[in-house]
């Protein structure tokens, strides 16, 4: 086989030809040339929800060339916390998986630190509220990217008709619609007098005292509002303060003008209490006025969510952040991050929160006046104050500010609300104090 | 020397066809082709239950944040704890009366069926397994609609009669009450077939004997039924106590727990504890302390019925 010679000219010329071909071409990226991105996201209860974050992974996947899988995994029997579980213990599962609450801070160690886009998130979107730096945080690190998807924040839905005729309480005078609330006057006071008279009228606050997640945010608001803790920031047990003794005798007023059966109620009881138009208040994110328009629509043309009544030591409001996270073992970190960057932006949450209702609350400062707050109805106007757009109130979870994994368990166990029950029932102040007392030392446990 | 030379691996091909004799032979062994038979459910079991049971004892070892091994700090922990112990009473109190309950209506109602004629009987043994083939949490799904704290069916019903409301799931004994009922509800018919089957096996010349010597209804159940059916008992509370102890969805759904904690059982609490709590090795150590419970109450079953075994 005869091989030409190739000269030192030949060889030089061919390099640099080579060379300048390589670097002017353009590049051609294959299908899927980014590698592959899974996610667990929460299965939004709205219909239709989930189509809104669906197709913005896919726009940005294909932008990207990634190559992306979600799953929505639904809360109904917990089947989320289940799967975050399971994730943790086999180090393997979903690249991104969106936790709810607690969650990220009970797998801090597991979480791929996300201090980079958040910073940048923040300086684009605002600040971020208390209850998401709170939950949001450990030692200076970022868990996870706040998801606007499932995050809401639990406060009164009144029935306008109702509130007026028997408490003499104009709702929506006092939270109006387009405008900053007047709610001076909007105090735990004014809100025990209005459940009196309610429940006089045969249509009682429908606010739940079993041990599952609504009625312990209402337990945690008034124990704010009088300034009450169980245990402190510093996990110090401040259980038997003047605080918690006031919020206790505050809850023994208010319970004897609830329904009768509250301590066996769950997240769905004020729900059909108010569809059912049997009471003038319930604790709750719109989705209840969502299943009336649905179910009765004469009593949902009658709701109004607004602010919480404030207590001596502030306006508190029960806000339940949701979190996208990335796993400290997924393999494509840098197109997780990618991703969140981009459901993170105004367009993208904007689509999200109109796919809900506006059910979906976003954690950012600037991004609490979007327009469909404004005209979702009937009546036109009654989800304008859910997202607190003139930032009237704390935004807060109960149990804190202790530290996040012992408050985790005062929230699962649901402390507050037993504690209210039993002094209710008649226990003396100092044994439920002192009950409350070893079960947070209980809690304390590394 | 040529025949040496010509077969070269003799001997290997002799082991090699002793091996493969040995190997056939192996398989024509009833006992090996058993084996093997059940291999797949051996291997199931041992991923989907032995394995899982020695990660819980692992997990139960370690502290909350899963990092150190603390040999039996988490059990320690447990037994300062009032609301252990209150756990430990109701499920105690749940599963022993909810068998017992269970047992004794699964014995009246397979008396019954036992003497409804034989051509009636296949319908009767059909409509009474109903609760026991649905789904419990299907099922108690329904019994949560009739029990709802604001629009129980019950209530409604009783409100004719100028009774209740009842507080089914809001008050600590009437919640009690309603678990336990509903899983008599469920498992009644489980006890109501197996002794159905038992009667059926005992020879009517035992009765008929009785007879002749004079025994009453009350003295043939005493000394001819309830002998013959000894066994069938002890297996039938052991199993259903074991199922019963490890109970999760009738309490899960009907109360939660609720209220109080008045109505916790093991299962319900370590969930509450490791999933919802996210201290998984605390409700690891929950759930195994059932295990104990239940190997004392199945040896003492298990025992005696060897013992009768050995004296028949």
């Amino acid at each position: 086989m005869s091989r030409k010679k190739l000269s030192r000219r030949e060889f030089v010329a061919a390099t640099a030809l080579s060379s300048a071909a390589l670097v002017t071409a353009p590049y051609i990226r294959g299908a899927y040339a980014a590698g592959t991105l899974s996610i667990g996201f929460w299965d939004h209860w709205v219909p239709g929800a989930n189509k809104a974050s669906t197709e913005l992974v896919n726009e940005w996947a294909a932008k990207e060339k990634v190559e992306v899988t979600i799953d929505y995994i639904p809360s109904q029997g917990n089947k989320n916390l289940l799967t975050i579980a399971a994730e943790a213990q086999a180090k393997s599962g979903h690249d991104i998986l969106q936790m709810p609450t607690w969650w990220p801070q009970a797998h801090a160690e597991l979480l791929e630190p996300v201090n980079d886009i958040m910073d940048q998130l923040v300086n684009q979107n605002g600040k971020v509220n208390g209850t998401v730096n709170y939950l949001g945080q450990a030692n200076g690190k970022w868990l996870g990217v706040p998801a606007s998807v499932g995050s809401q924040i639990k406060g009164p839905c009144s029935r306008i008709d109702l509130m007026k005729k028997h408490a003499g309480i104009d709702v929506q005078e006092m939270y109006p619609a387009g405008a900053p609330p007047k709610d001076e006057n909007w105090t735990l006071d004014t809100f025990l007098k209005a459940a009196e008279a309610c429940h006089k009228a045969g249509v009682p606050f429908g606010i739940g005292l079993g041990e599952t997640s609504d009625n312990v945010d209402t337990a945690g608001a008034i124990f704010q509002s009088y300034g009450a803790e169980l245990v402190d920031a510093k996990g110090n047990l401040t259980v038997k303060t003047d605080a918690v003794r006031q919020s206790l005798e505050f809850y023994k007023k208010l319970i004897a003008f609830l329904p009768p059966d509250v301590s066996a109620w769950d997240d769905a009881s004020n729900n059909k209490w108010l569809v059912s138009g049997k009471g003038a208040m319930i604790m709750n994110p719109p989705s209840a006025w969502a299943v009336a328009k649905r179910d009765a629509p004469q009593i949902a043309e009658q709701c109004w969510t607004h602010g919480f009544p404030a207590g001596p030591k502030g306006r508190f409001a029960p806000y339940l952040p949701f979190f996208w996270n990335i796993w400290a073992f997924s393999k494509n970190k840098a197109a997780a991050k990618s991703l969140l960057v981009h459901l993170s932006q105004p367009a993208s949450v904007e689509k999200m929160v109109v796919a809900s209702g506006g059910y979906d609350l976003p954690a950012y400062e600037n991004l609490t006046k979007l327009k469909v707050w404004e005209e979702e109805g009937p009546p036109k106007g009654t989800l304008f104050s859910y997202p607190d757009p003139y930032h009237r109130q704390t935004l807060s979870i109960a149990a804190s500010p202790a530290p996040p994994k012992i408050a985790q368990q005062i929230y699962a166990q649901a402390t507050l609300t037993k504690m209210c029950l039993r002094y209710a029932q008649g226990e003396a102040m100092e044994k439920t104090l002192a009950w409350a007392e070893g079960e947070c030392e209980g809690f304390m446990r590394s | 020397m040529a025949d040496v030379a010509l077969h070269p691996n003799r001997v290997q091909a002799t082991k090699a066809t002793r091996r493969r004799n040995g190997l056939h032979n192996a398989l024509r062994r009833k006992s090996t082709v058993a084996f093997l038979m059940t291999l797949p459910l051996i291997l199931l079991v041992a991923a989907f239950v032995i394995y899982p049971a020695f990660y819980s004892l692992h997990l139960a070892t370690l502290n909350k944040s899963m990092t150190k091994f603390i040999g039996l700090g988490n059990f320690e922990f447990l037994f300062k704890r009032d609301t252990f112990w209150l756990v430990v009473k109701q499920s105690c109190i749940f599963a022993i009366s909810a068998v017992i309950f269970k047992a004794l209506i699964g014995f009246i109602v397979a008396h019954f069926v036992h003497n409804v004629p034989a051509n009636k009987q296949r319908r009767w043994r059909g409509m009474l397994l109903v609760p026991w083939v649905i789904p419990p949490a299907m099922s108690t799904l329904a019994w949560l609609w009739l029990f709802d704290p604001s629009y129980s069916a019950f209530n409604y019903t009783l409100s004719f009669f100028g009774i209740g409301p009842i507080p089914w799931t809001g008050d600590a004994n009437w919640a009690r009450f309603s678990v336990i009922l509903v899983n008599v509800w469920y498992g009644a018919p489980f006890f109501m077939i197996m002794y159905l089957a038992a009667l059926k096996s005992v020879p009517e010349q035992l009765y008929e004997a009785a007879a002749i010597d004079g025994a009453n209804w009350w003295q043939r159940i005493w000394y001819v039924t309830l002998p013959m059916m000894r066994n069938i008992i002890a297996i039938t509370t052991l199993f259903s106590l074991i199922v019963t102890f490890a109970n999760f969805d009738i309490v899960r759904i009907l109360t939660a727990g609720g209220p109080l904690d008045h109505t916790h059982i093991f299962a319900t609490w370590a969930f509450r504890i490791g999933i919802e709590g996210s201290d998984i090795p605390l409700g690891a150590s929950v759930s195994l302390f059932m295990v104990p419970i239940l190997a004392v109450a199945a040896i003492f079953i298990l025992r005696d019925i060897s013992k009768r075994g050995n004296e028949a």
